[in-house]
């Protein structure tokens, strides 16, 4: 219990740093630390991500840097997106779920070294 | 609308936010800067979270208990972290977590 916690802390740091909801910790978090399925483990990262997303951006809007009128879009027109994926993701095998997982970290992993090596300019306060 | 549908659909078959598609689709095709796309992003998510873990609900995948155990500290956690956001260059901490987001996965695939 208390290193699900830890997961939580620390996903939440990076989450709110990276602009990530913390999910993709979460999942490898729950996973290991509290053995669920990777189709338990997903869905129940979807349900952590509500609250951090939510005050991450409530935060964020502080600074300014929402723009909130994309950020309802993109949110609204997910939603045929979403009840897909989550069929898909329910009617694929735990190893194929959990493999494709894996690569997907190694993939977003490879992602941030990108981006740090190429952020310039853009990176200034808005 | 295309950022929409991709970000679902990788939300909902990863269990992720879908910030890593988000972000970059923001900054690349619709000219953001880095700390807006992130917050914008931040937002978004809040929706697709929503929707994918309410479908997920449906299937009876989600553990309650589990996810407030995680997700309630994270909060905590995302409020430091959008704090130092605004005070330090990302850059080391993102390698950082590229390492460990390496070493999860290999865990994972050996599980």
């Amino acid at each position: 219990m208390i290193w699900l916690i830890l997961i939580g802390l620390a996903a939440g740091v990076i989450g709110g740093l990276l602009g990530v909801g913390g999910g993709i910790l979460f999942v490898p978090g729950l996973v290991i630390v509290a053995g669920l399925t990777q189709h338990q483990a997903e869905a129940t990262s979807l349900l952590a991500i509500v609250p951090v997303a939510l005050v991450g951006a409530l935060n964020q809007d502080r600074y300014g840097n929402v723009r909130r009128r994309d950020a309802l879009r993109i949110g609204v027109l997910s939603l045929a997106g979403v009840a897909v994926g989550v069929a898909f993701a329910n009617a694929l095998s735990a190893t194929v779920l959990r493999d494709a997982f894996a690569v997907l970290m190694v993939v977003i992993a490879g992602q941030l070294v990108r981006r740090a090596l190429h952020t310039s300019t853009a990176d200034k306060p808005a | 609308m295309a950022i929409g549908t991709a970000a679902g659909l990788f939300s909902g078959l990863f269990g992720v936010g879908g910030g890593s598609v988000i972000v970059p689709l923001l900054i690349l095709w619709l000219g953001y800067g880095e700390r807006a796309a992130t917050a914008t992003s931040l937002a978004a998510i809040v929706f697709i979270a929503a929707f994918a873990a309410a479908i997920q609900g449906v299937y009876g995948n989600v553990h309650v208990s589990d996810a407030a155990l995680v997700g309630v500290p994270a909060v905590g956690g995302v409020l430091a972290g959008t704090w130092l956001a605004q005070r330090i260059h990302v850059r080391v901490i993102s390698l950082l977590f590229a390492a460990l987001l390496l070493a999860s996965a290999i865990e994972l695939a050996l599980q």
